[in-house]
């Protein structure tokens, strides 16, 4: 390791080199050659010349869907490569397209990290390409994820509505029957159970931004904006915001809400152990936990969010991908059919759903009762894609992104967490994030509205 | 070879043999140059040239919006006033005013103990301090995530079953400490082969004279030891230094483990990586990473310019 650790100041030289080097020989990539609308004699004529297609995805086994498209197109060679799930993915992207060679044709692309590739011009206007019409299709905001104007940048995959997964023994012992409405029979409920059982109702993990940015989305606050050229609007402690910080402060003082870092085999195991009573989290959470949590099946079940106002049903996202053509595509026309079929195809996105436990976004899926009516053991025999999938409807449509998320999430790190972790009050955190964010926007040369 | 031309340098009258010889010469000096030349290729090509390369980048800005322009030294301006960065290297420096000490301390005492052939099964003893730098520093910093976990730690767990508390070593304020002692465990056995090896290389002869003498081994390794490996303790005073500025793998494994307690820029070289890779400000990392460099130079340079000082004042004295 000592060598390792020597050779780091040339290695790592050389890697800011090499990756700086990769800028300079590129301008924004071209768009294949393809101005007008696809004709259909074009889409057909593509779709029946030997093509060869890469498609950069960290989704487990899309083989089996990829191969349905092949079988559909035998013309059409597709290669799927996992460069690595999140930042590694990004990062490899980015320097692929600054370099002009060894980017794929699609690939997986978070609904928060469109903007900043719509910011490089790195990704094809599927508009041309027919695109458009499939806005009926899929849940209204997860549609407006990817095409919050005319253009369609990307098509929905999977999306992450929030829901509440609690157990209820757990509930139970501290004589809660039914799970809270409101975020104010939450509070009550997480009093009870920790003085009844010493669990923490849930963890809001001090590092997780995605989780603290669903509830900011439910309470209906926008924290971000970008109009796709160079203006952006940055607002992460507006009003709203700030209601919901000072909530959470007030239950994390209480020390009714724990703040472990999620995703970790100590945070696995408070969930698998009853650390935690209950988990605030996203679709692909039921599949996710069933895994980590073996032990307890049967003791789980799931309900909306808990709710600003009595009898309303507000609900926010986490997570969710879409598929996106690259620019940069020799074979637009192909790799957008890729993309299409993927998501919108009725057995590929069935299968994506049932098989791989993606969240569906597509209409066709979120109606079929074989996705619906799968009853889960682990959560008592109840239909949790239902009870999801009417959440689903009732996610805010006008949410967007900044175009540089990267840098968001870790400036989160930096002035959010340490607050979280220490119970400070977020509230006030939200106003040095907020400054961070726009001075950083300002020296990348955004205009800040 | 060089008696002879000495010789004949002095006698002008015989000036063939000369030619003849500085002939010879100058193709054992092709040769010599040749065999070193696969070397210079690689090193020119992989190091000095993305070192050149990235001092040019360093003198660009370039933003989100509006790409790339010449920006002359304003990233080297702006990174000495950037607190984050200034934070970054005095974090760094606490840690090598701390960690090195109580490493090289450690690792010389374990040298000298396995030299003195006093402790039984020394072999195995040996492989036993040295094998924790044989481990990936990315399994150790999982390991000792996992030892220090709050949790399920074995360590808590004990400090719990004893009344103590839940220590907590992953923290803002401690985090630091917990990475101190994870470079420690990691390279203690490293340096003290260096050093043990520098102490089988003394001559006996010192030792006879020294018992002769009528000195102790305290005294042997006191005074005769320890001075006579002197070079390899400085030599691992300067690769400490180089590895302290440089850590990385330490830092960006505990951020998963322990995020809210890892900033950014809690120390130079992870600083410089999520400068290029987070804040996709590439140009600004790279002055970043020769300013580093230019740090760990003065750093080391001080240390041996110190060092040899001190030498030649003892030798006037002596």
């Amino acid at each position: 390791m000592r060598t390792s650790r020597r050779t780091a100041t040339a290695l790592g030289a050389f890697a800011v080199a090499a990756a700086v080097a990769m800028t300079g020989c590129s301008g924004p990539a071209e768009n294949g050659g393809q101005a007008g609308p696809a004709s259909e004699e074009e889409i057909e004529e593509a779709l029946n010349t030997p093509t060869e297609l890469t498609f950069w995805t960290w989704v487990p086994d899309i083989e089996n869907e990829v191969a349905l498209f092949e079988e559909k197109y035998p013309e059409i060679d597709v290669t799927v490569e996992n460069v690595g799930q999140g930042l590694p993915h990004y990062q490899k992207l980015r320097s692929a397209l600054e370099a002009g060679e060894g980017a794929p044709d699609v690939a997986q692309i978070e609904y928060q990290y469109i903007p900043s590739f719509v910011l490089t011009e790195s990704l094809l206007d599927l508009s041309p390409y027919g695109a458009g019409d499939l806005s009926g299709d899929y849940v209204e905001w997860a549609w407006k994820q990817v095409a919050p104007d005319e253009a369609v940048w990307g098509i929905p995959q999977d999306v992450g509505p929030m829901g509440h997964l609690y157990r209820e023994d757990i509930f139970s012992q501290a004589g809660i029957t039914e799970p809270p409405g409101t975020w104010e029979e939450y509070a009550t409920a997480a009093r009870a159970v920790k003085d009844a059982t010493g669990s923490y109702i849930s963890n809001l993990g001090a590092t997780q931004a995605g989780q603290l940015i669903g509830f900011f989305w439910q309470a209906g606050a926008k924290p971000f904006a970008y109009d796709g050229q160079e203006t952006v609007s940055i607002n992460v402690n507006s009003d709203e915001a700030k209601e919901v910080a000072a909530y959470w402060t007030d239950l994390i003082q209480q020390d009714l809400i724990s703040t472990d870092v999620d995703f970790n085999d100590q945070w696995y195991q408070g969930l698998a152990n009853g650390k935690y009573a209950g988990w605030l989290t996203a679709a692909w959470g039921p599949v996710f936990l069933q895994g980590t949590a073996e032990g307890t099946s049967g003791l789980w079940r799931a309900a909306p969010l808990p709710q600003w106002e009595e009898g309303q049903q507000v609900s926010g996202n986490w997570g969710g991908s879409s598929d996106a053509v690259l620019a940069s595509s020799e074979n637009p026309i192909a790799a957008y059919e890729l993309t299409k079929f993927i998501n919108h195809d009725e057995e590929s996105a069935l299968k994506l759903a049932t098989e791989q436990f993606l969240f569906p976004p597509q209409n066709s899926v979120l109606e079929d009762p074989a996705f619906l009516e799968q009853e889960s053991e682990f959560y008592g025999g109840q239909q949790v894609n239902a009870l999801f999938a009417e959440i689903s409807e009732t996610v805010d449509t006008d949410f967007q992104w900044l175009p540089f998320m990267e840098y968001v999430y870790s400036s989160y790190e930096d002035t959010m967490a340490p607050v979280i972790a220490g119970k400070g009050d977020i509230a006030a955190a939200l106003d040095e994030w907020q400054d961070q964010l726009v001075s950083y926007a300002e020296d990348q040369g955004f205009t800040v509205e | 070879m060089t008696s002879s031309t000495a010789l004949t340098a002095e006698r002008p009258a015989t000036s063939p043999p000369k030619r003849q010889a500085s002939t010879a010469k100058r193709r054992q000096n092709v040769a010599a140059y040749l065999f070193v030349l696969p070397f210079f290729v690689v090193f020119v090509a992989m190091l000095i040239v993305p070192l050149a390369y990235s001092g040019y980048l360093s003198l660009f800005e370039s933003r989100l919006v509006g790409g790339e322009t010449f920006a002359g030294l304003a990233n080297y301006v702006r990174a000495l006033t950037d607190p984050l960065f200034l934070g970054s290297i005095g974090r760094a420096a606490l840690f090598f005013v701390i960690q090195v000490p109580i490493m090289l301390v450690l690792a010389l005492l374990f040298a000298l103990a396995l030299d003195s052939a006093r402790a039984r099964g020394s072999k195995a003893i040996r492989l036993l301090i040295f094998m924790p730098y044989a481990v990936p520093a990315v399994v150790a910093t999982l390991m000792w995530g996992y030892l220090y976990g709050p949790d399920f730690g074995p360590i808590a767990q004990l400090a719990r079953g004893v009344g103590l508390g839940t220590p907590e070593f992953l923290t803002r304020d401690s985090i630091l400490y917990a990475m101190m002692n994870i470079v420690t465990w990691e390279f203690v056995g490293y340096n003290m082969i260096i050093m043990y090896a520098a102490l089988r290389s003394i001559p006996s002869e010192l030792y006879e004279a020294a018992e002769i003498d009528g000195a102790g081994q305290f005294r042997v390794a006191w005074s005769v030891k320890i001075p006579a490996i002197r070079p390899a303790i400085l030599l691992t005073v300067i690769f400490s230094i180089i590895g302290t500025f440089q850590l990385f793998a330490e830092p960006s494994l505990l951020n998963a483990i322990a995020g809210e307690a890892i900033t950014n820029s809690i120390l130079p070289n992870y600083y410089a990586y999520n400068v290029a890779f987070l804040n996709r400000e590439l140009n600004y990392a790279a002055a970043l990473a020769f300013l580093l460099g230019i740090v760990i130079a003065v750093t080391s340079y001080i240390v041996q310019l110190g060092t040899e000082r001190r030498e030649r004042r003892e030798r006037a004295a002596s």
